[in-house]
């Protein structure tokens, strides 16, 4: 750690893995930013500039793309939701689709007949020129 | 008059930019797929995947023991990252196999550039989820640079945009 500002990146970085870890509870922005030592409104300043987003924003982010790797490991939307941290179903779905642009039912039934197709076809995800050199064939 | 001339110069450059567009149209236009080798794809689909936070675009499998595997990371865009298996078989005999693997393991090939937000915080989390910098974030004439090898040991340059 010998680069500028590094006790300052550890605390950032270390503030942000929590929210990695433990997106699934609630977590209080309030409760971070002590454990990094900073006030709240800077801790957040902060934050936004090395991640270009709040704590906050950060934390439906993550929540959000852990939804959509549950929606692709075939679990259903009720259960992706409790999972990632929300109560309501429809905050939830609501969120979902202002941010994917379609609704966690859609996503999901769009990855099981992908899932489908990579096992009854997964030749068409592959280059002709590779799987004719393993010789994969149709 | 003038006019009329005016307007046969502008067709003509027009008939010149068609050509010139149909010829650029059918050059190679993007690439879709790069290849990485490693030692083992489970290990390399943790690396990528869980130390990198790579996407998986396809991971499909091929008979009883192949797999395509592909990873990307979040913002790449089109291109895919092949994960390919160093193993005896289409691509490679036995000497082959194993002088490959001895390349790779000796930290032979540098396979890109990765880009980052911020450098110091991505060394700070790769670092800490156990990912081996050759070098640390370091000033260079033309940027910040730091380089990380895979599990396989297969280095990569990154850099700050």
């Amino acid at each position: 750690m010998n680069y500028p500002k590094a006790y300052f990146y550890k605390r950032i970085v270390q503030a942000k893995m929590y929210i990695d870890e433990h997106f699934a509870e609630p977590i209080d922005v309030h409760h971070i930013a002590n454990e990094a030592f900073f006030s709240k409104f800077h801790f957040i300043r902060q934050f936004k500039k090395v991640y270009g987003r709040t704590p906050h924003q950060y934390l439906t982010h993550v929540r959000i793309q852990q939804a959509k790797t549950l929606l692709e490991s075939n679990h259903s939307v009720s259960e992706t939701c409790y999972l990632v941290g929300y109560d309501s179903l429809s905050s939830f779905s609501n969120l979902f689709k202002r941010l994917v642009k379609i609704t966690p039912s859609t996503y999901l039934a769009m990855q099981q007949k992908r899932q489908a197709l990579t096992q009854q076809a997964p030749l068409q995800f592959v280059p002709g020129c590779f799987a004719q050199r393993y010789g994969w064939k149709k | 008059m003038a006019n009329s001339v005016v307007v046969s110069v502008c067709v003509s450059t027009a008939e010149k930019c068609q050509v010139v567009c149909k010829q650029k149209s059918s050059m190679i236009s993007k690439m879709s797929h790069v290849s990485v080798y490693v030692l083992d794809q489970n290990s390399a689909y943790d690396f990528y995947v869980n130390k990198l936070g790579f996407e998986v675009k396809t991971d499909a499998p091929m008979g009883e023991e192949g797999r395509w595997l592909t990873v990307a990371p979040p913002d790449q865009g089109g291109l895919e990252i092949t994960l390919m298996p160093i193993a005896e078989g289409m691509l490679f005999n036995k000497d082959t196999a194993t002088q490959m693997r001895t390349l790779v393991q000796n930290g032979t090939f540098g396979f890109g550039v990765f880009e980052c937000k911020d450098i110091y915080a991505t060394y700070e989390e790769l670092t800490a989820k156990g990912v081996e910098f050759s070098k640390k974030p370091t000033k260079e004439f033309y940027g910040i640079e730091a380089v990380f090898k895979d599990d396989s040991g297969n280095w990569f340059s990154l850099g700050q945009k």
